[in-house]
This record gives C-alpha cells, structure tokens and sequence, in this order.
C-alpha cells in the first residue's frame, strides 16, 4: 500500500534520503526509528506529499505521487491521517472544533459531525476536554487532540512524525496504546521516532535510517540499541 | 457555508481595525459616487428642464399681421431645427402680466393690451441651434427684440458635463484604490493566518475551502461600505429636501423616485460585492500559489 522504490531525496547538495526501498502492506504498524538527521521527516513528508522525490518513485495505494496533480493533493491528503510533533492545532478553537475540522473539510453533515468527534474523543479520552482550548491543555492532551483529528475521518493511513517527542514516557505509553488502538482496526500506522524505548516495548516493524540510508528492516521485535 | 461565515466573521472580530479601515474606504468611495449619482440626476432633470422651455422669444411689432406672422412660423417650422411654437396674443400677455402682478394693484391699472407687444415664443430641438433659430428671428421685418436663454443652457451643459466626467473619475480612482486596499488587508490576514491556512492544507483542506471564509470576509466588506454609504446619502437628501426645493423652486427635481434610489442601492450593492470578492480572491490566490 504504500512503496517507496529507490526514493532520494536532495535538498541542493545535501542528500536527506539516499536510495531508499521498501513497502509496507495493510494493516502493518510501523516504527521508522534514527538519530536527528537519519531522514525520517523527509520519509514522512515524501508520504504526505509535502516533498517530491528527487529520484525513484513513492507510490501509496497505487498512486505514484509524482503523477499526483496539486489540485489533486486535497483529497489525496484526506487519506491520510497526520500527526505531527508540534501538534498544529488550531489556537482559536476548541479541541473539539479542532477535531470537527477535518470533518468539515470533507463536507460532513453536522450531526454526523458531532456523533463521530464525540465518540473520537471519548476514544482518546478526551470527552471532559472537548470545550478546552489548546492553551489550557497538557502536552499530551495537545497530542492526544492532534492523533483524533487524525483518525476521526477514518483514514487508511496514520501518520505520526515523532508524537512522543514532546511527552514524558508514562504519557507516551497512553499515546502509543492508542495507536495500537488504531492500528488494530486494520489501519496502517507509520511512526517515525527515535524513542527506543518505545519501540521496543511495542514490538513492530523497525526500519532504521542512518544519514539518509535504510540500514535495517526488522519485521518484528526488539531493537537493540548499538 | 455557515461555517465559512462564522470563520469570516470571526477574521473581522480578530482585527477590528484593519476591518474598519477596509469598510470605510469602500464607504468613502460609495458615499462619493451616490451623490455623484443623485447630483447629475438632478442636474439632468434641471437640464431638461431648461430645454424643455420656450428657448427663443421673438417680441412683434404693432404693425405685424397674423398673415405674417404664419409666414414666420412656417419659415421657423422649414429650418427643421424648432421642437414648437406659440403666439402670446396682446390679450394673452395682458392676461400673464395680471396673473403675474395679481399683488399689485397699481401696476394693473396703468397697463392694458395695447402696450404688450404680441410674441412667438420658440422651442428648439437642439439647442446648439439657438443662434440659427434666432437669428431667423431677427432678421424678420416684423420682429421688435429677440430674447434668448443661450448662456443659461449652454453653462448648464458645460455643468452637467463636467459633474458626470469628474465623478466618473473620482468614483473610478476611489474603486481602484478600494480593492487595493481590500487586497492588502486581506493580504495582511493571510499572513496573520500563514500557519493555520499551512495545518488545514495539511489536513486535506482544498484551496477552495481555505478561500471562502477570505471571500466572504471582502464581500461582507464591500456590502457593509456600500449599504452604510447609501444609507447615509438617503438621509442626507432627505435633510436637505427643504432647501434644494426652496432654491429651485418650480424645476421638478424632487422627489426622487423610490425606483431610482432603489436602483442606485441595487448598484452599489452588485459594485460592493464585485470589489470586495476580487481583491480577495486575488489575494488569497496569490498567497496559494
């Protein structure tokens, strides 16, 4: 479902992402794990369609994203759920219309608006918090906001670039419980960190980025920290 | 929609001054051309007032005989240049001249018909053509004086003229810097709004829902300003009704028909909303792009 066949990525003459291939198939959750500067945002971004590659294709659900047009992108994006490091809420509206936007977009009626971030939010826990603005939430309310407007449109795939970034590791943990969560309802859940700790509680797919390069692609299991 | 409306408003609350400033210059410029508008209507019915008046007045002699008379007429009526005519007999003169001094008892005792010269009073269809029609005129045996209102129309002309070519310029300078100015506001917001318009693309909104609150945000702007601006001049007309009536007295300018006001509002409304959306609509475009 999503294939990435030989993917460089430069920025000028800096290589970010050097000949990277591999495919993750439906269902899969998948940690993309490496040091600052392994490449791992420019992978996520590659994904959302943010970058281009500089050579070889991405493909996601069978469309080559080089093919995609940018009047295209909308709705190629409305396929993906993204959560990002730095949250990117909305200040000026509540968690609750800050999950209902991404149900907006997509042109829903407001009760089935209402009926699908309530049940969102309860899946995160976040029901007493819906009237709370991102100002007066904690860090990992903040990201628990961000992984439901991800997920309440129901997307193939969720994307998150480093949610536990910012978190404690007690917060962390309630974090990637949900994506498992998530990932259980047969969703592809790609998450780049570099929380070893993390990774090897969860126990998925690893693939390891090192200066630009996919150094290892372990199917399952711990990963040792060398 | 709805939601396009409470995001627009909600920009219009966020920054109150440069939403002021958007409405009030769209005001300045609608306030301007409504009473351009309504001053060269009125100057127009003023116009066609004068125009519409005996132009020419030829005054006879008392030898002049009613057959020489139609000769004259029928002279007048050849040139193709005369609207009409009509003959004031001595006993209709006197009749005007009591009607016109019915207060002045004297003035009535010492006149009768034999005093008042009998005249032919000219309409003309062009009145460029008042120097030919008079001259006609004058070089009739049987005319005393000939007495014409050429500088009167002609200066009104030269009004009417210069009001429509200067409000035409205003109202065209005052537009063009309305929807730069709603460009740059808008332009301005956007910028305020960089990183949420960059997390709802990021989110899969399309550039047509990103757009639509700033859309809306110009029309409510060029409505608003034209609205109030009209508005306001209703008002002022009719503050000032009284004085314009006293001041032209019989010229028929006012009351202005409902339909006309209604026109003008109806106009600057459709003028508001094209201003208001195309400055923000290129400004939202070009920041998309």
């Amino acid at each position: 479902m999503v294939k990435f066949e030989n993917v460089t990525k430069k920025f000028g003459e800096t290589t970010t992402l050097d000949s990277v291939s591999f495919e993750i198939e439906k269902g899969e959750f998948v940690f993309v794990i490496g040091c600052s500067g392994a490449g791992k945002s420019t992978l996520v971004k590659l994904i959302l369609r943010e970058y281009l590659p500089t050579e070889g294709t991405v493909t996601v659900d069978g469309i080559d994203l080089l093919d995609l047009r940018r009047k295209e992108i909308p709705d190629y994006r409305k396929k993906i759920g993204f959560v990002f490091q730095d949250f990117k809420l909305l200040t000026d509206m509540t968690v609750f219309e800050n999950v209902a936007i991404a149900l907006r977009i997509l042109g829903e009626k407001q009760e089935d608006i209402d009926e699908r971030v309530e049940t969102i939010l309860d899946l995160v826990g976040l029901k007493d918090r819906k009237d709370f603005f991102p100002s007066q939430l904690s860090g990992g309310e903040l990201q628990r906001t961000c992984l439901a407007r991800a997920v309440v449109t129901d997307p193939d795939i969720v994307i998150a670039d480093e949610p536990t970034g910012n978190l404690d590791i007690g917060i962390a943990r309630q974090i990637v419980d949900i994506f498992k969560k998530i990932n259980e309802t047969g969703k592809i859940v790609i998450m780049a960190t570099h929380n070893f700790e993390i990774v090897n509680e969860v126990e998925k797919r690893v693939i390891e980025l090192e200066n630009g390069k996919l150094v290892s692609d372990k199917k399952k299991g711990k990963y040792h920290i060398s | 929609m709805k939601q396009h409306f409470r995001t627009a408003w909600k920009h219009i609350r966020r920054s109150p001054y440069q939403s002021l400033a958007a409405i009030l210059i769209m005001f300045l410029t609608f306030l301007i051309a409504t009473i351009f508008t309504l001053v060269a209507g009125g100057s127009q019915i003023v116009l066609r007032y004068f125009e519409s008046r005996p132009q020419v007045t030829a005054f006879f002699k008392d030898e002049a005989t009613a057959g020489q008379i139609d000769t004259l007429k029928a002279k007048l009526i050849q040139t193709g240049k005369v609207e009409e005519t009509k003959f004031i007999s001595k006993e209709e003169a006197l009749q005007i001249y009591r009607e016109q001094n019915k207060d002045e008892p004297l003035l009535l005792e010492m006149v009768t018909a034999n005093i008042l010269p009998a005249s032919l009073e000219v309409s003309i269809k062009n009145i460029i053509d008042i120097d030919q029609v008079a001259g006609v005129l004058k070089n009739d045996t049987t005319v005393e004086e000939v007495v014409f209102q050429e500088d009167v129309v002609e200066a009104l002309y030269r009004w009417t003229g210069s009001i429509r070519k200067i409000g035409i310029g205003l109202i065209s300078v005052l537009s063009l810097v309305s929807f730069l100015i709603i460009l740059v506001i808008i332009g301005m917001k956007i910028t305020i709004r960089k990183s949420e318009i960059e997390i709802l693309q990021l989110i899969g909104a399309s550039n047509a829902y990103i757009r639509a609150p700033f859309v809306l945000e110009g029309i409510i702007y060029g409505l608003s300003g034209a609205v109030l601006a009209w508005g306001l001049s209703y008002i002022l007309l009719l503050y000032a009704t009284p004085f314009i009536i006293k001041f032209l007295v019989d010229i028929p300018v006012l009351p202005v028909p409902y339909y006309f006001i209604l026109i003008v509002l109806g106009i600057e409304m459709l003028a508001g909303f094209i201003i208001g959306s195309l400055g923000s609509f290129i400004a939202v475009r070009r920041y998309l792009k």
